[in-house]
């Protein structure tokens, strides 16, 4: 019996000679276990060298293989061929960022965000080495586990109409990692990230949309971090009206 | 330098408080007041006399204001970012203006209306 095949459709894009992306169609064996990696792969090993794309692990942790398959962001490591058969199927670089390349994407407005909600540990009275660890219990690590499992891929920013609408919205991941940090019961931060976090730009801007959690590989829910920074936010406006020569 | 918004909490939270109201209430008192009512069930809106006595009470009328104020907040905010996300961003101020304005009216409107009904 003949091999069973299927078409990838694929973005391709050289900054020095395609004025705008175009596409281009590549036939590949239709394996039961082949993902939409294990396809560009296949292409680049024998077919086309020069098709370019991100990836590294192959198993959902690095976060580098993100790209939009007919129209939705996946990571293409945990997204089989076979869900889409007969094909063909449409793999495209990531949403609302600019191409560098083929399936590359440019990042760089992601970092630069990033570090400006501060996600690490911020205290006001740093204990020294000598005094140990900082202790939590299970309850308290219980808290922000699940916001802690963002792997940065970027999926959650191509998912995002407001981020694509208005680029200057800090965006899903990095307000689900300030939340992160604003749960942690080590952290001091809270505070020093509200400049950011509840700006226009920050939590504000979003309409709870909710494609950023429909899409997120690692079950963070952003949508859901940023809804709950938005009601510590309402109570902490509360307390400065009903208490303004409060501490804040 | 980013800030934290003063004014975006306060819109904000007459949404969250709207959006449960118009959830939550609003379909039941659509359902009773609006169909069990008129169908002869026995509620209020079965006839004029009942409705009218039913307002004599000044919790009907608070309750009323609550259901006729909220949602019009949640409304507006949610309309405001509709049109901005239809591309009129750049009338930002004007946008809320409009919106906020609007229910600002509506809910004068209700209150003067639920104060000065016999």
């Amino acid at each position: 019996m003949p091999q069973e095949t299927i078409q990838l459709v694929v973005t391709r894009f050289h900054p020095d000679h395609d004025p705008v992306p175009r596409f281009q169609t590549y036939t590949v064996p239709l394996h039961e276990d082949w993902v939409v990696l294990d396809a560009l792969n296949y292409i680049k090993d024998t077919q086309d060298g020069t098709l370019s794309y991100r990836w590294s692990c192959r198993m959902g942790i690095c976060g580098s293989c993100g790209m939009n398959v007919n129209g939705t962001p996946r990571l293409t490591c945990a997204t089989f061929l076979r869900e889409y058969a007969p094909g063909p199927i449409r793999v495209e670089p990531l949403a609302n960022f600019p191409i560098i390349r083929d399936l590359v994407v440019d990042i760089t407005d992601f970092m630069e965000k990033l570090p400006r909600v501060q996600p690490w540990l911020v205290r006001q009275d740093e204990t020294p080495l000598t005094g140990g660890e900082y202790r939590q219990t299970p309850g308290e690590m219980e808290r922000y586990h699940q916001f802690s499992l963002c792997i940065n891929c970027m999926l959650c920013y191509a998912a995002c109409p407001v981020y694509g609408l208005h680029p200057e919205f800090i965006g899903p991941a990095a307000l689900a990692l300030a939340h992160r940090y604003n749960l942690d019961s080590r952290d001091q931060g809270r505070a020093a990230r509200q400049a950011e976090v509840y700006s226009e730009e920050g939590i504000w801007e979003c309409t709870f949309v909710g494609q950023c959690s429909v899409v997120c590989p690692k079950k963070v829910d952003p949508a859901g971090a940023i809804q709950q920074e938005k009601v510590s936010a309402a109570l902490d406006w509360l307390k400065s009206v009903v208490w303004p020569w409060g501490n804040r | 330098m980013a800030h934290a918004s003063r004014s975006e909490p306060f819109w904000w939270s007459l949404f969250a408080a709207g959006g449960v109201v118009a959830a939550f209430l609003v379909p039941i008192h659509v359902l009773l007041e609006g169909i069990v009512g008129p169908l002869g069930g026995p509620t209020p809106a079965a006839d004029y006399d009942r409705m009218h006595a039913w307002l004599a009470s000044p919790f009907t009328r608070v309750y009323l204001f609550v259901l006729i104020s909220l949602p019009l907040f949640h409304w507006a905010h949610r309309f405001r970012f509709t049109l901005a996300d239809l591309g009129l961003s750049r009338f930002g101020a004007w946008l809320a203006v409009l919106c906020y304005g609007a229910a600002i009216v509506g809910t004068a409107l209700a209150a003067w209306l639920l104060i000065t009904a016999p």
